[in-house]
């Protein structure tokens, strides 16, 4: 344990992670109560397209692929957000339904993406760099090189920032859209840099969570959060602190047993996280709930009996 | 008599939700300090035009004017309460919060509600009895104390026109004629508020005016004259039969008035 906290490697990629964490359990609050997680979902597979395709430019450019994530999370930037537009578009000028949409632009961006990988990796002549790219689909922290977590904690402290500022907005338009709208406030901008944040707060974790988990890295934390508080501000900041947690320790994990993804590690503390709130917090959880419920039935019960003592007393007296 | 600039001014508003017209060629005009109803069946265009008017669903033809000028000009001058059941009522956040939103608009953006918004909301919170709940979360509020808090969220936009969709929707009796009255008494303080309204035996005690629609309007004035069994007859396409509507039927109230003395001499 403390070897590994003295090494430099894994103190890049802890804070890595658990900034990737934080940042994605914040944002994802946002996600969550704008039940968008189907399309954090979207942007999330879509972007190994993205990533693929940067990768191909990069050995097209330069004759070696580059795996730094200064190539491709721009990539996973592009493609994601391309699906967004393609879905809205499709759901716009189609009967198609959302959730249909949705679904069916995951399967086109996330289905060319894997052909792609498949291509890349057996393709001859063979392509230099391509070792590693398989870990952008269940996630390898270990990956991360410093310059990973340059643009890591530039683009997360950017979202991080602009939801400070655009903080009252960005939550009165989650709450009521149309409210918003006859505010006067322009909620197409509000949509799209909402949109935005979460794509960046997605994006950030193509590397370490993989594309296919990413989207548990949004959704858990805020969802573990929403049990343990009733107040935006509490829920961002106990979903960044669980996302931390989450990160951090799903990367130590992943160190000790080297060679483990790091997503799937990730995603079952995020999980262990999410079900020890479901079942413990005080208000929402199970056990409160379960107890709340037994004490007002013994009320209840207590109550009846007195009625009938009061009864038995009453005609006891008259008789 | 001196022209008085309507608090409301609708030229031929047209709205179509892809190819079916939902609006079609709409003139409207409400005074200020009126209590107006808007009535017409279900897809008749009710809560479009309210919704047209404010932006928020985009418009084929026609300009609106609020208190004589450009509405996108003069946004701040309408405080909107959607219906109640738009809204997710599980979000995080407390009945005060939810009414310090009323204030968002004046704030523009990025500057966040102090002490004076706060005070703002509280104000408006005791004035719709709601004070005791401030603290508590949005979810534990009953359906009459949604409506209510909306309400309040409302008033402290402090605007002088306000629209409300259904706010009678799914609230109890004493919930609604505990609303009638607040609204009435910001009618008194010079307010334009226009409800789309759907209980047809109300509509004499509650509205000053009223506008019947089915996509297009079909009358519109107060109720005595532009509430008549024709009228709506012509609304609904159809008689309107065992609702309890008395007073549309009458042509002239104010000679009524007069009535049951005579009746009572008979």
């Amino acid at each position: 344990m403390l070897d590994l906290l003295s090494d430099h490697t894994f103190r890049t990629v802890f804070l890595g992670t658990a900034g990737i964490g934080a940042v994605s359990g914040a944002v994802g609050c946002f996600a969550y109560l704008r039940r968008q997680s189907l399309i954090g979902d979207v942007v999330a597979h879509s972007s190994l397209l993205g990533i693929m395709v940067f990768f191909l430019i990069s050995y097209l450019v330069t004759g070696e692929g580059n795996k730094s994530l200064f190539v491709l999370i721009p990539g996973a930037l592009v493609a994601g957000t391309a699906a967004l537009l393609l879905t809205r578009w499709i759901i716009a000028e189609t009967r198609l339904k959302p959730d249909s949409g949705l679904g069916v632009m995951l399967a086109i961006f996330f289905g060319s993406g894997i052909l792609l990988l498949r291509w890349v990796q057996r393709a001859t002549p063979n392509i230099p760099g391509k070792r590693g790219l398989e870990n952008y689909l269940f996630g390898m922290a270990a990956a991360m090189t410093e310059s990973d977590l340059w643009m890591i904690g530039g683009l997360g402290l950017f979202s991080i920032l602009l939801m400070l500022l655009v903080w009252k907005e960005f939550k009165v338009f989650t709450f009521d859209p149309v409210f918003t709208q006859s505010l006067g406030l322009n909620t197409n901008w509000l949509d799209t840099l909402l949109l935005m944040m979460m794509v960046i707060g997605i994006v950030i974790g193509i590397q370490s969570v993989g594309v296919v988990l990413m989207i548990a890295l949004l959704v858990t934390p805020a969802s573990s959060a929403r049990q343990w508080t009733g107040s935006l501000g509490a829920m961002v900041m106990l979903a960044a602190g669980f996302g931390a947690f989450c990160g951090g320790m799903g990367s130590l994990i992943s160190f000790r047993w080297s060679n483990m993804p790091t997503g799937p590690v990730i995603v079952l503390v995020a999980t262990s996280v999410f079900l020890f709130s479901l079942i413990f917090a005080p208000g929402r959880g199970l056990v409160y709930r379960y107890a709340r419920r037994k004490q007002m039935a013994r009320e209840a019960r207590l109550e009846h009996q007195l009625d009938i003592d009061v009864g038995e007393n009453q005609t006891g007296g008259m008789g | 008599m001196p022209e008085v600039t309507p608090a409301l001014k609708i030229n031929g508003l047209t709205v179509a939700y892809d190819s079916i017209p939902v609006l079609w060629n709409v003139d409207l005009s409400i005074n200020p300090g009126v209590m107006m109803g808007v009535v017409g069946p279900n897809g008749a265009g009710k809560s479009t035009l309210l919704k047209a008017v404010l932006g928020v669903v985009p418009t084929l033809a026609g300009r609106t004017e609020v208190l004589g000028k450009r509405f996108t000009k003069n946004r701040q001058q309408i405080g909107y309460v959607p219906q109640r059941t738009s809204v997710d009522w599980d979000f995080p956040t407390t009945v005060l919060d939810l009414v310090t939103m009323g204030t968002y608009g004046s704030l523009g953006w990025v500057w966040r509600p102090g002490a004076k918004q706060r005070k703002q909301a509280m104000a408006a919170l005791e004035r719709f009895e709601l004070a005791e709940f401030a603290k508590r979360q949005i979810g534990e509020l009953s359906g009459g104390q949604q409506q209510r808090a909306f309400l309040a969220r409302a008033l402290v936009q402090n605007a002088p026109i306000y629209f409300l969709d259904e706010p009678f929707a799914g609230v109890d009796a004493t919930t609604e004629k505990a609303i009638v009255k607040l609204l009435q008494s910001l009618r008194d303080e010079g307010k334009t508020i226009v409800v789309v309204h759907h209980d047809l035996t109300t509509i004499c005690d509650y509205f000053d005016e009223i506008t019947l629609i089915n996509k297009k309007i079909i009358s519109t004035g107060p109720v005595s004259c532009a509430f008549t069994a024709n009228l709506l007859e012509k609304t609904y396409g159809g008689p309107i039969k065992n609702c309890g509507i008395d007073c549309g039927f009458r042509d002239a109230p104010v000679e009524l008035k007069g009535l049951p003395a005579e009746s009572n001499d008979a």
